[in-house]
Order: structure tokens, then C-alpha cells, then sequence
């Protein structure tokens, strides 16, 4: 009997931890396709973040460190100069990429890092257990913004693709959701493309997911689906922002 | 001995230089320069200690020998110089008399004859030539060899300007 | 024959040597030079330099290349270190080896530019949050640097921790005659922990310090401390300078201990009965050194450019038995030799 559906070699088995609805699990189905068709999990490092995929180390198959918080995409850069034939990948939220570890974000980004990064926002921060995270919407009700955020004292939300995407850094850079079959596969090109432009030494690659997070939202996981897509997306629109496609790597320290 | 001047002036190298001569002598050696922002202009100062046993603290608040390049750098040594020390200093920059008796003072006008002879900027090595004439220390080739030490080759041409300025300071 | 060097740039050229070929650092005086150094030899021989965008950043980096399983380090000044707090008690909860070098400066706060040793407790206690330790060396010339940067690397290598060279701005700024080790002749030793790809041979290695479980932490720390005391039994070291029959012993390193030595030697010029005990390693302490010290010594002074720190652990080390007195200078400030030497009087 022909084989039309498995597990990803790329993941363990282990049982995953997330809340039903949560997207975490499509995502990292994607990443670990994406490994499984380049066939590169060998050699493979991933980069786990503070947040609730901390512990997908236990998840993914391939070789993982747990980076402190906000600070994966410095690991990483350790990790991808100590052995550059490695294929490296971080996974993050969105507090721990684009709060915490924004310095790190953008340093790595505008060097040029040749990384994948995969980087989930569900704006909210969910394993401490739903307080404003910097990519919350504007009047989102949260822990610690129990009257809506209010962008006069919290601030706007952070647009990490169009903020990276101005950085000469930057390969590649593309929001997504798996909200739907056909988003899904959009998904799954988008990453597997993030992590075949480390293969062809393009530099800096971020997939942004736009992702539900139905315990800390307070809603079915059907009705995060049509949340997000009525309030995440119009405001966070799904689209490539940046493909370079000859890399941003010039060679040479005199350029 | 301590160098000590304007930043800019040269005193570090030329603490460099007689740590060089030391080393090559075999004996134990340290250089402790200032730094920080005052080596943006301000006063700078080096301590080079050249002894026969292992030195111990590389800071000298008590010099045998000072090389003072401006006034504010002598006033800030000269009550700390050893008695029976020797102090050298640049007389076109100073003009201060110095009451001290148990001193040795030599005043050379170093900036003075750095202008007139074509040694810009070599007031400094003008001042080490006649230290270490008057330390009798080391031979002239050890002092050149030093000096070979701190140049680097990219700047080779300088050597035979630092050259000139030693032996014009050894015959003040 | 021997090269004159600055310490911060012998500290850079011994790591060289000593197979380091990561660096990641962040500038802060007085510990630039060696960054810039980095920057000049690493693109020569193959290896990274990388100016990081912060030192919290840079000691991250060391903690990936580390999880590689490269010798990778990093280097900066009292401030800074606070910042690489973080980054080092996750490489002490994950097990990683690591070079950190400290060239310290007067605190706290943005504090000073000049000479201290105000993070001894930081150093030796309190290094970040958590139970740990990490191997701590204080060299007191340039040639020690040199010396102690490959001992520090086999040593963070061989006990899976990282490894702190204490150093200070008159080290780091000061130049003296330095013979440096052989290139190539350093020793490394094999990594199965490291996450540098299993090939399909092997399960995936994790790196890691997250347990949510206590039972489970609490074994894993009680086991690191049963290493930690085997650290304490091998790598100890102090070195003692006419303590054979000394009354009065003067206890400093670093820095400190140089303006010592020179006070012990006005001290028996005039006929007085003083040693010096410098300790090498200020984690694991000398111990063992200051219990033998303290059988014949009538009274300890310890010596430090702070408000006094490492004093408690000379305590401790020799349980009170005889009074252990101190002087200090701070805020960058150094003792001179007669300061010291009028202290060591008043115990005579």
C-alpha cells in the first residue's frame, strides 16, 4: 500500500505539549518537511527560544540548543560561524524575537546572517499566560492590557517583516498563516525556500507565521481562525516583503 | 623612569623604546601607560621600570629618572622624583625654575631643535638620546635596534629620521 | 627571544594559540585593544571576529559557537560582564566550556576607567543567578596571561564549565616581555556533547538548561557540584614568596599582588618577617595553600583595589584562626608599596 501521509522524519515522535487549536504544530510539521526535502537534517542545528516552543528541542530531531530569552538569533550566529556548512535555524515567538531580543533580531538581519528564521506571531505572550506582547493589535484585550492596548501609553505593534525588510541584510522575508489548506501550502513553500537560501549562501531569511493562540485569546480554536483572519491579518498583510534573489552576500571586505 | 606630556607628543613610544632597550639587555622590564580620554590631548604619561630583579608594582610615583615634555607633567612629578634622580626636560616648552638641589636637571630645547632641523614631531626622540647618553645604560646599537623594534616596517622611513633625532639629543 | 606585548594583547594572541578561533566581543576600555586585535589576526588565520551589537549579544554568540564545539571566548570590561551574566550562567546550567576575560575597572555603575578589582564577588559568587561556579584565574604579569589563557580553555574543556580570566586595567594597559607557547602545540579534546549536526549517526545531542521538573534539576545541579568538588581538589593554585618563615603574610592577587611583593621586599630590607600569598586561582580558592600559611603565619593582610572581598574567603579559608586584616584601595586607585608596607608595620 503506497504511503500518502507521515510523520516528518525531522520530528521525534514526542508528544507535542501545545493547547488544541494552537498552530505550533503545523509549523513545526512545516519546518520538519522542509528538512526532510532538503534532506539536510544531518546537519542541522535549531535554535529553540524562550516562550512556548521552548521546549521543541524535544520536538525536532535534528541536533537543538535552548537559547536564553530573546537571544536565539545570537546562538545562532555562533552556531552558523563555528561551523558554517550547518544549516541553522531559529524558532521563535513573538515576544522573544521582537521584544526582548529585538537588538539581536536586527543585528543579526542587518549582517546579513546567513539563518533561517521562523518566526510565530500570535500576539499575545503565551506561556507566561496572555499578557501584551509587542505585536498585540491596537485595543487587544490582554492580561496586563485588561482595557484594550491602548496605543497612547503601550505603544503600536511591531511589523517585524516591514521593519526587517528596509535592512540591506535581509535575503528574504515573507509573512504567511496556516489558517487554511491553501494558506498552509503557501506556508510550507515559504519556509522550505527560507531554509534553500541558507543552502545557496543568500543570507538572512525570516518566514513570519501569523498564528492563533485560543487558551490566552479566550476563544474555540474555529472562532481564533476567524479572529485572526478578520484582525491579524488586515493589519499584519500576508505577503513576500523582501526576495533578493542573487543574496546579499558580496564577498569581500573591501565592498 | 617616567615619560610623561601632552598626548600627541610621543611619550608612550618613547617609553617604548627604552623598555625595548631593556628587554634586549636582558634585564626585567614593565610599561605602564595612562589611558583614557586624557590621551586625547590631555597629559599623558608612561612608567618604564628596567631593573635586574622582577619588578614588582609597574606604577612609579617615586621616578630616578623624569622625561617631562610640559609643564604639567613636571609639576605633577618633580616632589615625587627620587633624591639623586635626573630629570630631562624640553626647555622650549618650559620655563620654570626648579628649586630641588638633590636633583640632576638637564634642559634640553627639544621642540626647538625638532623644528630647526627637520624632525617634526620628534621632540620626544630628541629627549630619549640624551637619556640614554646620560644613562650610559645600553650601546648606541642596542638604542637602534630598539628603535627597529618600535618602527614598523611600514613606516620604515621614519627609522632614519628617529635616528637623527637620537643622536642630536646625545649631543646636548 | 621574548616580544614586549600589552596584556590585552598577549590575552588575544595566547588565545590564538591556544586554538580559539571564535571571537565575539563588544568595545570598552580597558579591555579594547584586545578586541581589536582579534580583528586584525582572526581574518588571517580563517577565524571569526564579530563585533556584536551589545556584550549580551556577544556572550550568546560564544554560547552557540561553544555549543558547536569550538573553542570560542569573549572579553570586556566590569560593566560589561554584568551584561554577560545572563549568557554565562546559561552556559554553566548547560554545561558548556568558554573563555571570559575581565579587565576590570573601578565600579559601580558606569564607575571608572582605571584599575580594580571591585568584581571579585561577582567572579567568584555571583557570576549570574543560580547555582554555579566558574573556574576563575588571576594572572599578575603578562606572561601569566599568556600562560593561563590555554590552561583556562583545557581546564573549561575538561570540566564542561566556563572558565573567567580576572584581569585588570593595568595588566590589560601595561607592556612586559612575554614568550609566547608554540602555534599548534595546544591539545583538544573530543566534544560527543556538541550540537554540531548527528550526521544520521548518532541521537540529537541537546544543549540546553531548561528543567521544569525540581527532582530532576535538583540532580542534575547536586551532580555538577560533585564535579565542582573534584574541580576544587585538582585545580587549585597559589603561589607563595618568602612565606617559609614569615609572621606577618600579605594575601593578593593580580595587580595587587605585585604592589605587594614590592612591599614584602622594602619589608625585609629592613629585617621584617613578611611573605606574600598570591592566589592563582580565585575559583577553585586556595584553600589548602592558606590552611598550611596560617600554621606558622601570626597574621594575614590581605590586599585589594576594592572595599574588600576576596578577605571574607581568606577568613573562611583558615577558619579565623589568626586575624586576617586588610587594606584596600578603590574606585581605580592603586596601593602604593609604602601604603602597604606602614599596614604591615602596625601587625608587627
Amino acid at each position: 500500500m503506497a504511503t500518502i501521509f507521515q510523520k516528518p522524519h525531522a520530528l521525534t515522535g514526542a508528544p507535542l505539549h501545545y493547547c488544541p487549536g494552537c498552530t505550533h504544530g503545523i509549523v513545526h510539521r512545516l519546518v520538519a518537511q522542509a528538512i526532510d526535502e532538503l534532506g539536510v537534517e544531518g546537519r542541522t542545528v535549531g535554535v529553540a527560544s524562550v516562550g512556548c516552543s521552548v521546549m521543541c528541542y524535544d520536538y525536532f530531531a535534528c541536533d537543538m540548543v535552548q537559547a536564553p530569552h530573546g537571544r536565539a538569533q545570537a546562538v545562532a550566529t555562533g552556531l552558523k560561524r563555528a561551523r558554517p556548512e550547518n544549516i541553522i535555524f531559529t524558532y521563535q515567538g513573538d515576544g522573544d524575537l521582537a521584544a526582548i531580543g529585538t537588538a539581536e533580531t536586527v543585528h543579526a538581519a542587518t549582517r546579513g546572517e546567513n539563518l533561517t528564521v521562523i518566526f510565530i506571531n500570535n500576539a499575545i505572550y503565551g506561556m507566561t499566560g496572555g499578557q501584551m506582547a509587542p505585536t498585540s493589535l491596537p485595543g487587544q484585550m490582554t492580561q496586563t492590557t485588561p482595557y484594550g492596548r491602548d496605543t497612547d501609553t503601550a505603544g503600536y505593534p511591531v511589523k517585524v517583516c516591514e521593519l526587517l525588510s528596509t535592512l540591506d541584510g535581509v535575503a528574504f522575508a515573507q509573512r504567511v498563516t496556516v489558517d487554511c489548506v491553501k494558506n498552509v501550502n503557501i506556508a510550507r513553500k515559504a519556509i522550505k525556500k527560507a531554509f534553500q537560501n541558507q543552502l545557496d549562501g543568500k543570507g538572512y531569511s525570516i518566514v513570519e507565521v501569523l498564528s492563533t493562540c485560543p487558551t490566552n485569546w479566550g476563544l474555540t480554536p474555529v472562532e481564533s481562525l476567524d479572529w485572526l483572519r478578520k484582525n491579524m491579518i488586515p493589519y499584519y498583510p500576508l505577503g513576500v516583503y523582501k526576495d533578493i534573489e542573487a543574496g546579499v552576500k558580496k564577498g569581500g571586505a573591501s565592498q | 623612569m617616567v615619560f610623561a606630556g601632552f598626548g600627541g607628543q610621543g611619550v608612550l613610544f618613547a617609553g617604548k623604546v627604552a623598555a625595548y632597550a631593556g628587554l634586549i639587555e636582558g634585564k626585567e622590564i614593565s610599561w605602564l601607560p595612562s589611558y583614557g580620554p586624557e590621551m586625547r590631548g590631555g597629559t599623558a604619561n608612561c612608567s618604564v621600570c628596567i631593573s635586574d630583579e622582577p619588578i614588582g608594582s609597574p606604577l612609579i610615583t617615586a621616578p630616578n629618572y623624569l622625561i617631562a615634555m610640559n609643564l604639567p607633567s613636571l609639576e605633577r612629578f618633580i616632589d615625587g622624583v627620587e633624591p639623586g634622580g635626573t630629570v630631562i626636560l624640553d626647555s622650549s616648552l618650559i620655563d620654570r625654575e626648579i628649586a630641588r638641589g638633590d636633583i640632576t636637571v638637564h634642559r634640553v630645547p627639544s621642540s626647538r631643535l625638532a623644528e630647526e632641523n627637520g624632525l617634526a614631531g620628534l621632540s620626544n626622540m630628541i629627549l630619549v638620546g640624551k637619556l640614554f647618553h646620560e644613562l650610559g645604560f645600553c650601546t648606541d646599537e642596542v638604542l637602534d635596534e630598539a628603535m627597529q623594534k618600535c618602527i614598523p616596517p611600514r613606516k620604515a622611513a621614519m627609522l632614519e629620521l628617529n635616528r637623527r633625532a637620537v643622536a642630536l639629543g646625545a649631543r646636548q | 627571544m621574548k616580544v614586549l606585548m600589552k596584556g590585552n594583547e598577549a590575552l588575544g594572541e595566547a588565545a590564538i594559540r591556544a586554538g580559539c578561533r571564535h571571537f565575539f566581543g563588544y568595545p570598552i576600555t580597558p579591555q579594547t585593544e584586545l578586541a581589536a586585535y582579534m580583528s586584525k589576526r582572526m581574518p588571517k588565520i580563517g577565524g571569526t571576529y564579530l563585533q556584536a551589537e551589545s556584550e549580551i549579544a556577544a556572550v550568546n554568540m560564544v554560547l552557540g559557537a561553544s555549543a558547536a564545539g569550538v573553542r570560542a571566548m569573549t572579553s570586556s570590561s566590569s560593566p560589561g560582564i554584568s551584561l554577560k551574566s545572563e549568557g554565562i550562567s546559561y552556559m554553566a546550567g548547560s554545561d558548556l566550556p568558554a573563555l571570559i576575560i575581565n579587565v576590570q575597572r573601578g565600579g559601580p555603575g558606569l564607575g571608572g576607567i582605571q584599575p580594580s578589582q571591585a568584581d571579585y564577588w561577582q567572579a567568584t559568587k555571583a557570576t549570574g543567578h543560580g547555582d554555579f561556579q566558574v573556574l576563575v584565574f588571576a594572572p599578575s604579569t603578562v606572561q601569566e596571561m599568556v600562560d593561563l589563557v590555554s590552561g583556562a580553555f583545557d581546564a573549561a574543556d575538561r570540566w564542561r564549565m566556563p572558565a573567567m580570566i580576572l584581569a585588570d586595567g593595568m595588566l590589560g594597559q601595561m607592556m612586559e616581555p612575554v614568550e609566547l607557547p608554540e602555534e599548534g602545540g595546544h591539545t583538544s579534546i573530543d566534544k560527543p556533547w556538541a550540537a554540531s549536526g548527528h550526521g544520521g549517526k548518532r541521537e540529537h545531542n541537546i544543549i540546553n538548561s531548561l528543567y521544569l521538573t525540581p527532582d530532576k534539576l535538583e540532580d542534575l545541579v547536586v551532580e555538577r557540584y560533585k564535579r565542582y568538588e573534584q574541580v576544587q581538589a585538582a585545580e587549585q593554585r597559589a603561589e607563595e614568596y618568602l612565606c617559609g618563615d614569615a609572621d606577618v603574610i600579605i594575601v593578593a592577587y593580580g595587580a595587587s599582588s605585585r604592589v605587594a611583593r614590592s612591599a614584602v621586599n622594602k619589608a625585609r630590607e629592613k629585617g621584617w618577617k613578611v611573605g606574600l600569598l598570591r592566589p592563582i586561582t580565585l575559583w577553585p580558592f586556595p584553600t589548602d595553600a592558606l590552611k598550611k600559611a596560617a600554621g606558622q603565619a601570626k597574621a594575614f593582610l590581605t590586599v585589594e583595589m576594592s572595599m574588600g572581598q576576596m578577605v571574607d574567603d581568606v577568613k573562611l579559608a583558615i577558619d579565623c584562626r589568626v586575624p586576617v586584616h586588610f587594606f584596600g584601595r578603590t574606585g581605580g586607585m592603586i596601593p602604593t608599596p609604602g601604603e602597604v608596607l606602614a599596614e604591615v608595620e602596625k601587625l608587627l
